[in-house]
């Protein structure tokens, strides 16, 4: 059973369709790199796996939840990075990371070993407030892998990162796939996101597969783009 | 049981928050002092008016000081797309709620001590009905709080949620205002016997809020 399947899968925001008609299947412990230019919808997407935006038509079912009837119960086996960090200005690494564990129910004695993994031990006193960009973003993903999720939606991971943060995002994708973990991540670095995923999907004009992008009043701002599916 | 932990983990962040950012020490205790001073100053001391209305200037400082602690406990959830890790992080929609409000009651409680004093000071009132003035005031700010919480979410996902808040948060908690007014006038002149109804209409109040917003915060939540 795919940990996550969408199949023609419609998200609105506003008027305009984001996603307009998403296929999707991803298996346990894969790393899939959606890739597209900027509005294509790749955010979209991985905020409707993570159940923040609601399906307008079509269905999605993610860690066996259909999300037509149910958009929260999934979320506390998953973790979103996305291009803010959902932390708190006056809260200190520890503080952060230890709410993050607390509200998942997670142990929050794994704070500390997820601090260090990510090389933020010396900042864990430290409130965000007074955090370089780099080390913001070593902190959203200290929050999201101390709670070991069955699935990991990563938005431009690695941007903001230094060279070494590079690399160590990389290991801990890495291993996150060989513990069985699905990492859905978008990115623009291709390079570097494609030595990494085992497969790769192209978002165009929020299609994954072919069709027509129309407002909701009906007008057609789009059509006939694509969607791919390769083995890297 | 899971949700009052779970509300208890919201209350303490909120609370280590407004105690690291000064916030409703450094800003909105002394704007709630203010107000009370600039009626003070609009009312003339000297006259003999200003003790009899004390009560009600003391509760509309204390919701104009509420508007904004509401504002700034919405403001923390909005940087850095928080409110959404507090989507994500699998909490219910009812413990986020008791924890948010629960804080906001806590900051607006210590917020009334100083407020009071500043009554009495000011306003040269005595308190003769301290058993009236105590379950009043918890009353009252279980209620305000419970209606700020409630319509703090409601705008917080809106451009315009600092000038809403108060659109929605001061009509509604008329009531509380009335009666908080009237209890603590009571209070103040000794006839606490005649401050029980309104104690009661407190008491209502605080509970339709609090059950409303533990029923619908969750989709509140969800759409803001």
């Amino acid at each position: 059973m795919p940990v996550v399947s969408t199949r023609s899968a419609v998200c609105v925001l506003g008027r305009f369709p984001a996603l307009a008609g998403a296929d999707l299947d991803v298996a346990a412990g894969e790393i899939v790199l959606l890739s597209g230019p900027n509005g294509a919808g790749k955010t979209t997407l991985l905020r409707l796996i993570a159940g923040l935006l609601p399906l307008r038509s079509g269905s999605a079912t993610v860690l066996g939840v259909d999300l037509r009837r149910d958009r929260r119960s999934h979320r506390r086996h998953l973790a979103l990075v996305g291009h803010d960090t959902g932390c708190y200005d006056d809260l200190t690494v520890r503080e952060n990371v230890r709410f993050g564990l607390r509200s998942a129910g997670a142990d929050v004695r794994q704070a500390d070993a997820a601090i260090e993994r990510l090389g933020l031990a010396a900042q864990s006193g430290i409130t965000h407030r007074r955090l370089s960009a780099g080390q913001r973003r070593r902190l959203a993903l200290a929050v999201a892998f101390a709670r070991a999720p069955r699935l990991l939606l990563l938005d431009e991971p690695h941007a903001g990162l230094d060279a070494d943060g590079r690399a160590l995002l990389d290991e801990l994708l890495a291993a996150a796939s060989s513990e069985g973990r699905t990492v859905i991540l978008a990115s623009h670095e291709l390079e570097r996101a494609r030595a990494l995923a085992h497969r790769e999907v192209v978002v165009d004009a929020g299609l994954l597969h072919g069709g027509v992008l129309e407002t909701i009043d009906g007008d057609v701002v789009a059509q006939g783009t694509k969607v791919e599916a390769a083995v890297s | 049981m899971t949700i009052l932990s779970d509300a208890l983990a919201v209350a303490g962040k909120d609370l280590r928050i407004e105690a690291r950012s000064r916030v409703t020490l450094g800003q909105i205790l002394p704007f709630g002092v203010l107000v009370l001073l600039l009626f003070a100053f609009a009312l003339d001391p000297q006259s003999r008016l200003l003790p009899n209305v004390a009560p009600g200037l003391f509760w509309i400082a204390v919701l104009l000081a509420a508007v904004l602690a509401v504002s700034r406990s919405f403001a923390v959830e909005s940087e850095h797309g928080a409110r959404d890790a507090l989507r994500l992080s699998g909490i219910d929609g009812a413990s986020v709620f008791l924890g948010k409000a629960g804080a906001i009651v806590l900051e607006l409680l210590a917020l009334e001590v100083v407020l009071l004093i500043g009554t009495f000071g000011l306003y040269n009132v005595n308190v003769r009905g301290l058993e009236v003035l105590i379950p009043t005031a918890v009353a009252a700010t279980c209620g305000i709080a419970a209606t700020g919480t409630v319509y703090g979410i409601l705008a917080a996902g809106l451009r315009v949620r600092e000038t809403l808040v108060p659109l929605l948060v001061l009509p509604v908690t008329a009531p509380v205002l009335l009666g908080a007014t009237r209890a603590f006038d009571d209070a103040l002149t000794g006839s606490t016997g005649d401050a029980w109804p309104w104690v009661q209409l407190l008491v209502v109040f605080a509970a339709v809020y609090v059950t409303a917003g533990i029923v619908a915060f969750e989709s509140l939540l969800e759409e803001a």
